[in-house]
């Protein structure tokens, strides 16, 4: 059992160092942006999603109103009520402790433990979740308190690992024509939504691709 | 309350609710049908869509930038089987490559 724990964890580590070097970029962002020390931490320990805190941080940098960052944020999150929903029955104990280990699902988390055909690993979640966890909170301190202090994490090419990570843990998923059709369609929502919708919304229409594969 | 706690506290309480909703109010049920046949193919259609929003979005645009050429090279190394570290390692490295000529 506790196998699994780390298989997770260990799976997720060159992410989790992509991870920290973000964390620590949002940390510099929110410290120029006005956020203070304290409340970029917050809100790495409770909100723990990348692309949501970036916006709200980028937003209030540029003088945005609170609606705008929040509402922009909230898309960018939405996809983790289909996700949640979708590994649900994975979960177990009481409901506190349900809440609790739902927090760690983040994209990278959620992709690594996907078994083939459908089926998902709640304690790979658990330990990628866990690390990933770790190396955002953490870098986040750093960056606010020490500032930028390995570099651009763009210069060192991580914003690159990201896809190349989505992509690799795609294919094993490609089990059929259904799934090959749904992952087609997801990808060309995505794709075409890009320069009409905020950030955050051509991910929820992908999800959606879903549903028309599975009517046809 | 300031701007930035405002946003702090509606950003991470709306985050709970939505990781929470199905682990909290599904718990061990299995899913309806009617869910249970859609939500199977849930995960190649959010990843393929992660993966071509990662790889050229910019603000509201399409961008090819090395992140795209990072891709590139990583894909060849999913075909080649590579394990997870070398694909996300390539990726990277090209497109840090690519940023620093």
């Amino acid at each position: 059992m506790r196998a699994r724990y780390l298989e997770g964890a260990r799976a997720i580590a060159p992410i989790g160092v992509a991870s920290f070097a973000f964390a620590l970029s949002f940390g510099v962002l929110a410290r120029t942006a006005g956020m203070g020390t304290t409340a970029p931490i917050v809100m790495s320990a409770t909100t723990f999603g990348g692309s949501a805190q970036f916006a709200v941080a980028s937003l209030l940098d540029a003088g945005g109103a609170a609606a705008a960052a929040i509402v922009a944020a909230l898309m960018l999150n939405a996809r983790y009520m289909p996700i949640g929903i979708s590994v649900a029955s994975s979960f177990e104990g009481p409901a506190w402790r349900r809440l609790l280990q739902a927090q760690l699902i983040v994209d990278e988390s959620w992709a690594v433990a996907l078994k083939r055909r459908g089926g998902f690993d709640v304690r790979v979640l658990l330990g990628a979740g866990g690390l990933l966890y770790v190396t955002w909170v953490s870098g986040t301190v750093v960056g606010v308190m020490v500032g930028d202090t390995i570099g651009d994490a763009e210069s060192l090419g991580l914003d690159a690992a990201f896809p190349a990570l989505f992509l690799a843990l795609l294919v094993p998923q490609l089990t059929g024509r259904r799934e090959l059709e749904a992952a087609i369609l997801g990808g060309a929502i995505a794709l075409a939504l890009i320069p009409f919708t905020p950030a955050g919304v051509p991910i929820v229409a992908g999800a959606a691709a879903c549903l028309v594969s599975y009517r046809r | 309350m300031s701007t930035v706690w405002l946003c702090v506290v509606v950003v991470g309480a709306a985050s709970i609710l939505f990781k929470a909703t199905g682990p909290v109010l599904l718990g061990r049920r299995e899913l309806p049908a009617w869910l249970a046949g859609p939500v199977g193919l849930l995960a190649p259609a959010v990843l393929a869509a992660l993966v071509v929003t990662q790889s050229v979005a910019g603000d509201r645009e399409i961008v090819a930038d090395p992140r795209l050429a990072g891709l590139a090279v990583g894909a060849v190394a999913v075909a080649l089987r590579a394990p997870l570290l070398v694909v996300v390692v390539v990726a990277a490295t090209t497109a840090a490559l690519i940023r620093l000529f």
